[in-house]
């Protein structure tokens, strides 16, 4: 319904486009046009800048045979590895943003091909969703914060502001802590029975059903992510998510333990407490689910900040939640800044366990946070920088099209992205080729298009560190195959791009770009390709595509991830756990696996007398 | 007499109002409800009174025939075991709704047809069939094999495969709860099936099997052949097309079961059978508590219950303040039309069981065994019977050692935990047992000692979705309920690969 009131809404593309010989069909408004726009499309909060705060990219003049710039100064970012504090990662990025907008973007060729639009967004299509939460949720009831601010929440289409949302702090954390253990301590929810927990899982799932297409544009609209994919794909699975843990409720099981004398030894399996949870903004209702799930299936209450990029739909589930029954104080939403609310969540004394979905550097803050407090336990949801290996044997259209699936979904903002293709070299030529021309078709534009793939990234320090990047894959001597440009002239859409010949020591190879671009290196065979797969700090996901079964077997056990996916990618189900091997991080979500963060094991001895075996 | 009078005469007068029109007499297979190829009907009494209340198709070998072909084609080339899990468990969310919509009237239908109180089956049979669908809509997603520790290079890993085509044969004394307990946890595990109902109580299976249409189950998943155990119930039996039997019912039957798995197809069996239950209550027992347990044990259903507490062993120290208080309960037991719902104890579910536990009655004073309580029929129209209890009993009394399955109570005296154990155990059957006493040791030493599948501690039927139960010795082998039932119509696959540089074994 939502979907076909917008459609009405859809104007004609009237975008002017001005063709330069050579280049891709970009759009420009004027030169004035743009800086108007920059200077209106700030937007350089902490969270967006947690990103860029893993790696302080430095400004430094640029220079490139193969490379022509567009602008009057071309000027390209060197990269150098900083640790930041969150404040000086700020003006970093702002510093870096500005630098990039004075320079003025640069453009290069490689023989584009011509990329598939929709229509600009000089017309956002506006949703018919009405914004009606945006206060703190806490004890039951929506409420401002104690300091009574509020921060903007903007659409990253265009960088205009949608609403304005209350800014928790720490004093809020306090609040909504204090809410969390009295509900846990006194209230119904770890007393009533499991039935009746699950019964309420299962009565928020309709509603969320029901209410799918408001949810699914209320995403979109502070994400940027394609509607369709917000309403086919990630709120249903949401629903499916929420019916999944309903199900554990009631079989959450202890065991009953052989002991090596005359004792009676059991397990309980205990709800752990106070939960705070932290989630990213690039999944923001899915990861909402991923963690409230489990934490509120084993009796728990919770405490959740929602990333200060994507505070809307959280709010508007929770709201769902509490009418399906959820008692009061047992899910607590702080909508916040990761150096205020997150940092007084993490340290917060009287939480029991933190779960954290984020940058690797953050979960780094986290980590040391809730060592320096009460030694909460801690799982970290990471980022990754993941292999997707296509063998000699495999169809290389289905690898083409997966590759480009497993890279470029959701603008690539997936800590799973497939973000390394390795192609066998006796396809790597024809590999190169088709994912070329499946990226030049990937159709950008308003995510509210049904047609549309792609929207615009998160915001303008995602932006600026993805347009960064590609200058540094540039520079760095890989071959730019299609896009490295913005694209269209107004919020933060950035074109497909593809890499060749990238060498496993570049930037572009090393780190999480979190953004539209794939990077094609060659492999000669098996040892080679699992040595430099794992040659790589993080380790959450890994693609192998071929048709042979002891290969995928020996791949499977050799990738030093959380998760193989074989002849398919981004395959992320209820029952399949997901999590990280070295710096993406420990711990499971989903599945079985996920109930373990949010369980206390209690074992009971007594002893027997005269037992009748043992 | 008059301590237990209801209103067991002339009570369907005031009652008829809550008996529902019979909708549904017909065979169901394959998705249609269908006469039985004989054209065949029986009746079906309201035990009330001993009226008919329907004519009912009566199903022999011709009909569970059809059916298998039915559930063969369903299992083998139909959507049910193909769909994932979470698609399984939506229909079955959805059946369960649609039982919920019809509580009244499904109550209804098994207290006409079982005497079962309409209370108790509006509050608890009825209800409990859509939770226990949604537990196991819950566990048809979480059906997890594992990946092994092969001790060479080699992949293996295990894969629960649903068992395929299952006959379930239940009883009357629960239509409702033995229809859920054993479709829902086949029906997760994607198995598709035949349900024979007792031919006492065949009208609200019928009715489910109308509900599971309208959920959405894809035709031959469910099939309900109803008719007699020697005919349609020895047909499914002996099939040499069905994958396994799953029966509840008598002993005796069960071994009649087994013999015809064994002698066709060498099906897979799984049998709860009867029960001599003991409820062993020791000196620190609450006299309220445990009189109260006992009373519930021996007349919950009019003890037409498999796990019926019906051997009472009371310690010596509070033996006889126990039976005065006992025999007070008892007396005071309301028996009467089990649509009136002041009633605890409605008739028995037909003729023959009444004349059954009647001359087990007798066989008990002839025996030696000393009344307390009760003994007769009670009015003088449908199957009443009076709560009764025995004492100056041993195990060697025929009382003591069959089910009678009917209020009719064994109660002894014991000195020692010892002998308390040893006597509790002194029996054929092995299905429950209960324990009232406040002493942790006694508690849990008599727990590991007694050789059955579920022991109630201060506690009796303390039935569960997640708590399997089951029989040891002749009281069968499976359990119903929990996971371990879901895994009983699962079968275990294990498949292994060579494995080539593996980093790790």
């Amino acid at each position: 319904m939502v979907l076909m009131s917008m459609h009405e809404q859809t104007r004609p593309d009237q975008r002017e486009t001005y063709k330069i010989p050579g280049l891709s069909e970009y759009s420009f408004t004027s030169d004035v046009d743009r800086r108007r726009e920059i200077y209106r499309s700030k937007r350089d909060r902490f969270g967006s800048t947690q990103m860029a705060a893993r790696k302080l990219l430095l400004l430094s003049r640029y220079s490139s045979a193969h490379l022509r710039s567009i602008g009057s100064v071309s000027l390209l970012l060197n990269l150098s590895f900083f640790h930041l504090s969150f404040a000086f990662a700020k003006s970093l990025s702002k510093m870096a943003t500005e630098a990039h907008h004075q320079c003025r973007s640069c453009g290069w060729a490689r023989g584009f091909g011509s990329y598939s639009s929709s229509s600009g967004v000089d017309e956002p299509i506006i949703p018919s969703v009405k914004i009606t939460d945006t206060q703190l949720l806490i004890d039951g009831k929506f409420v401002d914060a104690a300091s009574g601010k509020t921060f903007p929440t903007l659409d990253p289409r265009t960088g205009d502001v949608i609403t304005h949302v209350a800014e928790g702090d720490a004093e809020d954390v306090d609040r909504a802590v204090a809410a969390a253990r009295k509900a846990f301590d006194e209230g119904p929810w770890p007393r009533m029975t499991a039935y009746e927990r699950s019964r309420i899982l299962l009565r928020f799932a309709d509603l969320l059903e029901k209410h799918n297409d408001d949810l699914a544009a209320i995403e979109t609209w502070d994400n940027g992510k394609p509607y369709k994919q917000a309403a086919e794909d990630e709120i249903p699975s949401i629903v499916r998510l929420m019916r999944y843990y309903a199900g554990w409720v009631d079989k959450i099981h202890g065991l009953t333990v052989p002991a090596d004398g005359q004792y009676h030894a059991q397990t309980l399996h205990e709800p752990i407490g106070v939960v705070g949870q932290i989630v990213p903004w690039n999944f923001p209702l899915l990861m909402f689910a991923w963690k409230i799930g489990p934490a509120l299936a084993c009796g728990n209450t919770v405490v959740l900040k929602t990333a200060e990029l994507t505070p809307l739909s959280a709010l508007y589930a929770a709201r769902l939640l509490h009418e399906a029954g959820l008692p009061p104080g047992v899910l607590n939403i702080i909508s916040g800044f990761g150096s205020t609310a997150g940092s007084a969540l993490s340290s917060h004394m009287d939480v029991n366990k933190l779960a954290f979905t984020g940058s690797t550097e953050t979960g780094r803050t986290v980590l040391d946070l809730a060592a320096k407090s009460n030694l909460k336990p801690v799982t970290l949801e990471l980022g990754g920088k993941s292999p997707f290996i296509v063998c000699k044997d495999a169809d290389i259209d289905q690898a083409v099209e997966l590759a480009h699936i497993a890279l470029f979904y959701n603008q690539g903002q997936c800590c799973a992205a497939g973000s390394r293709t390795f192609v066998h070299e006796s396809v790597y030529d024809e590999f190169v080729e088709k994912a070329r021309a499946r990226a030049t078709k990937r159709v950008v534009g308003d995510p509210f298009k049904p047609e549309v793939e792609q929207g615009p990234q998160i915001d303008n320090g995602q932006f600026e560190k993805i347009r960064t990047y590609i200058k540094s894959g540039i520079e760095s001597g890989a071959t730019l195959e299609c896009g490295g440009e913005r694209y269209g002239s107004k919020g933060y859409f950035i074109q497909p791009t593809v890499f060749s010949n990238v060498q496993d020591d570049m930037l572009i190879a090393e780190d999480e770009i979190f953004g539209p671009v794939q990077t094609v290196s060659k492999f000669k065979d098996l040892d080679e390709v699992i040595r430099r797969a794992n040659n790589s700090r993080y380790g959450l996901a890994a693609g192998v595509f071929t048709q042979n079964i002891d290969t995928a077997n020996t791949l499977a056990r050799a990738l030093k991830v959380g998760t193989v996916w074989i002849n398919c990618y981004h395959i992320i189900h209820a029952a399949l756990p997901f999590g990280g091997y070295k710096m993406s991080g420990f711990g499971r979500e989903k599945g079985e696996y996920s109930l373990r963060n949010y369980l206390q094991v209690k074992a009971v001895v007594i002893p027997l007398k005269n037992p009748a075996w043992l | 007499m008059a301590e237990n009078q209801g209103n067991a005469n002339g009570s369907q007068k005031i009652y008829d109002e809550h008996v529902p029109e019979i909708k549904f007499t017909k065979l169901f297979i394959n998705g249609e409800f269908v006469d039985s190829i004989k054209g065949r009907t029986f009746e079906t009494i309201d035990p009330r009174n001993g009226r008919v209340s329907a004519r009912v198709a009566e199903g022999d070998k011709e009909d569970v025939d059809l059916a298998v072909q039915a559930a063969r084609q369903a299992f083998d080339h139909g959507p049910w075991p193909r769909m994932p899990g979470y698609q399984r468990a939506r229909i079955m969310s959805k059946f369960a709704d649609l039982i919920e919509e019809n509580i009244d009237e499904l109550a209804a239908l098994d207290t006409i047809d079982a005497g079962k109180l309409f209370g108790m089956g509006k509050t608890m049979d009825i209800p409990h069939a859509a939770t226990c669908l949604r537990f196991y809509a819950g566990a048809a997603d979480k059906i997890h094999g594992e990946v092994l520790k092969m001790s060479r290079e080699l992949h293996g890993y295990t894969l629960m495969e649903p068992i395929g085509v299952v006959g379930h044969i239940i009883p009357w004394n629960f239509p409702t709860s033995m229809f859920f307990m054993k479709v829902a946890p086949a029906m997760a595990a994607g198995c598709t099936m035949i349900v024979k109902p007792a031919e006492q109580t065949p009208l609200s299976a019928l009715f489910y099997a109308d509900l599971a249409k309208k959920a959405g189950v894809p035709d031959g998943v469910i099939n309900v052949v109803t008719g007699f155990g020697s005919t349609a119930g020895a047909a499914i039996t002996n099939h040499m097309d069905i994958d396994m039997v799953s029966f509840t019912g008598s002993t005796e039957v069960g071994r009649i079961v087994m013999q015809a798995a064994a002698t066709s197809n060498l099906k897979q069996v799984s049998l709860e059978l009867g029960g001599k239950s003991p409820l062993m209550i020791f000196d620190d027992a609450d006299l309220d508590t445990a009189t109260d347990l006992a009373l519930i044990g021996i007349l919950y259903n009019k003890g037409e219950i498999c796990v019926a507490g019906s051997r009472v062993y009371v310690q010596e120290g509070i033996y006889e303040e126990f039976k005065k208080k006992l025999v007070a309960k008892a007396k005071a037991w309301p028996v009467g039309d089990p649509f009136d719902p002041k009633v605890q104890q409605g008739p028995q579910v037909d003729k023959q069981q009444f004349e059954k536990i009647l001359s087990y009655i007798e066989h008990g004073k002839r025996e030696g065994g000393t009344l307390l309580t009760g003994g007769e029929r009670l009015g003088t129209e449908g199957y009443y019977i009076q709560p009764t209890i025995f004492t100056n009993v041993k195990e060697d009394n025929v009382i003591v050692k069959d089910e009678i399955f009917g209020p009719v109570m064994s109660l002894m005296k014991f000195k020692t935990v010892e002998e308390a154990i040893k006597r509790a155990n002194d029996t054929r059957y092995g299905l429950a047992a209960g324990i009232v006493t406040k002493n942790i040791d006694v508690a849990n030493t008599v727990s590991r000692s007694i050789r059955a599948g579920i022991i109630w501690i201060n506690c009796y039927f303390a039935f569960d979705n997640d708590c399997p139960y089951g029989g040891y010795k002749m009281s069968g082998f499976g359990r119903d309920l929990g996971l371990d039932a879901l895994h009983k119509y699962l079968h275990v696959k294990s498949v292994v690969t060579p494995l080539y540089n593996s980093p790790w074994l």
